[in-house]
């Protein structure tokens, strides 16, 4: 389960010579946000799409209702901008994380 | 003869409430590896002195169908007992009778129990394996609950809370556990979660069997909610009554003392430590070299292996050791580390134990990760557990101790009473490579022989700077040793600290960085 200690770990411009845990070999890239997207934040159903590709939208604006956990969520927009896709339709099941509207 | 007629029927009384759930239910203990909620309290207390208390507690629900519902001992086995002489009161629930659930009664038999070992300032051991709430007591259920929690929360730190996990421990009901200082747990019996697999598959669609949502290698290891694994009941009983040699039994006396032992030979102190500090070494060689009979027991084994915590004994008396471990993860502080080390140090100046604590570490782990995890936050931890301890605090600089490592590890400025310093010792800023690189960063952006020029630079940083003797002219260091003098200068410190008095300014609580 647990290798030998030959692993390098980078500390201050020194190499050391050790053994990485798993959470941090395993760890995740860093990947910057996207306010942009509006997504699945939990699995559900789609039960409204509020915009169409090409509408401007403002922050604060509904985009999506998304049925989950039993409440009907109203997804916001992060950003003001214009829908530069619309990937559901209402009745749509979604998984977690899934992007539904992309706003640019 | 009346009197014989009244024993006879005592005895049958007795024996009726002995068998818990009944025959069958017992089967399906035993076929999951278990023992039975009594068969577990006799094997952890010395035998014979064991006395139950509250065995004919009944409910009184009237709900659902409860009135006509016979549970025995409302499915809590509560008492008091000794382990190697020294008393202790304990609760273990009882599966087989309707799961362990826990209603009014049976929660009120625990916080009996409670209210006794706080009372008598003896150490408390609570058996967890229930189902959790009777759900047929509604609201009687949560008051029970939210009244052990209470318990927990006072009791903290005044008298040793124990729980041993021997079946599940699921919703509310894990918060006592992890209110209580240490928590046992035994692969494939142990079970704890806040919320099952299947609401986790309902609500995000994950797919997770119990065992790796909330197991007893999963507490160990990832999620660090427990403190001891076992691989069986019988040895989760053995490492309890381990635990229990070295801690007192309140927080106003110490642990028992026993006869000093020198160390095992084979732990040559000398030969552990490279003197390269970028070469990793097993830092539990050094502990062994020093504690008596090189018996050191760890705790949280399995979690953040970077950090190395648990007790042993110098002169015969109990100490808490905390060191980092070069041969995981270079020994650096992090989220993890920065916790685990935090809350064994307030554990020690709760409960008297004075603290041992070997530096040797390159400063903090880099990443957005630990970043956003809020390293800032737990490490802060460390620096607020090391400050505020009153317990002799004796430290044994190896190697490394750069930077805010150095801070956080024991040093002098939160208050060590001894601080040592081996020869190899480099307290400094950070490592000699990246100081050079920050301090000489345009002499050898603009050398001609940059890779030349840098060399030259790290050199002359190592030289000035990468020793004990630069903390050791300000006083930081008290005394550079060699290694083979640690023990003898560490029982010197102790002895000279055994009734160290320090006043805290008056205040209700300090807000430590949670």
């Amino acid at each position: 389960m647990h290798k030998k200690e030959a692993d390098k770990l980078n500390i201050d411009s020194t190499q050391y010579t050790t053994r990485l845990s798993r959470r941090y070999a395993e760890r995740k890239q860093y990947t910057p946000p996207r306010p942009g997207r509006i997504s699945s934040f939990i699995p559900g159903t789609v039960v409204e799409v509020l915009v169409k590709e090409g509408d401007k939208v403002a922050i604060g604006d509904d985009i999506v209702v998304l049925d989950a956990m039993k409440m009907k969520n109203r997804l916001k927009s992060h950003i003001s901008g214009k829908v530069t896709a619309v990937n559901i339709k209402p009745g749509d099941r979604v998984a977690k994380g899934v992007v539904m509207v992309e706003i640019a | 003869m009346a009197l014989e007629k009244k024993i006879r029927e005592l005895k049958e009384r007795r024996e009726k409430m002995l068998l818990g759930g009944g025959e069958e239910a017992i089967e399906k203990q035993k076929a999951m590896g278990k023992n039975t909620a009594r068969e577990r309290i006799l094997a952890i207390l010395d035998t014979g002195s064991f006395s139950e208390y509250d065995m004919f507690v009944e409910h009184d629900a009237r709900d659902f169908g409860m009135d006509k519902k016979h549970l025995p001992s409302d499915g809590v086995v509560i008492g008091t007992g000794t382990i190697h002489g020294n008393p202790v009161a304990v609760f273990a629930q009882d599966f087989t009778v309707a799961g362990g659930s826990l209603g009014l009664m049976h929660s009120r038999k625990i916080t009996k129990i409670m209210d006794h070992a706080l009372k008598m300032r003896i150490p408390l051991i609570g058996i967890n394996d229930s189902g959790g709430a009777r759900i047929q007591e509604g609201v009687n259920s949560l008051a029970g609950y939210g009244e052990i929690f209470f318990r927990n929360t006072i009791s903290s730190g005044v008298i040793p809370q124990i729980s041993v996990i021997l079946g599940p421990c699921a919703g509310g009901a894990v918060y006592s556990p992890a209110l209580t200082d240490f928590v046992f747990v035994v692969e494939n019996i142990s079970k704890m979660f806040i919320t099952g697999p299947e609401v986790i598959k309902t609500v995000l669609g994950e797919e997770i069997s119990m065992e790796e949502l909330g197991g007893a290698r999963v507490h160990c290891e990832v999620s660090g909610n427990a403190h001891f694994f076992a691989l069986s009941e019988e040895e989760c009983f053995s490492q309890i009554k381990r635990l229990m040699t070295f801690i007192p039994r309140n927080n106003e006396v110490k642990a028992k003392a026993f006869d000093a032992v020198p160390p095992d030979s084979k732990y040559d102190i000398e030969k552990i430590v490279p003197g390269d500090p970028t070469l990793p070494y097993d830092v539990k060689d050094v502990i062994r070299a020093v504690a008596d009979g090189s018996d050191f027991f760890e705790i949280q084994e399995m979690y953040a292996r970077n950090m190395v915590i648990g007790f042993g004994r110098m002169g015969g008396k109990t100490v808490g050791f905390v060191a980092n471990q070069p041969m995981e993860m270079a020994g650096v502080l992090d989220v993890d580390s920065s916790d685990k080390a935090a809350r064994f140090i307030r554990y020690c100046d709760a409960f008297n134990i004075p603290l041992i604590t070997f530096v040797d570490l390159p400063g903090y782990l880099p990443g957005v990760d630990q970043e956003h995890a809020g390293v800032i936050r737990h490490g802060a931890k460390v620096l607020y557990a090391y400050s505020e301890a009153t317990v002799p605090k004796l430290t044994v600089i190896l190697r490394k101790a750069y930077g805010g490592g150095y801070i956080a590890m024991g040093s002098r400025h939160l208050r060590a009473d001894f601080v040592f310093a081996w020869p190899t010792a480099e307290i400094a800023v950070m490592g000699p490579e990246g100081a050079a690189n920050i301090i000489f960063r345009k002499e050898i952006a603009t050398a001609s022989n940059p890779d030349e020029v840098r060399r030259q630079k790290v050199e002359e940083y190592k030289e000035k700077f990468a020793n004990p003797y630069v903390a050791a002219s300000r006083g930081y260091v008290d005394s550079v040793i060699e290694p083979s003098e640690t023990r003898k200068l560490l029982l010197h410190g102790l002895d000279v600290s055994e009734d160290k008095n320090v006043q805290m300014p008056k205040k209700k609580h300090g807000i430590p960085p949670f």
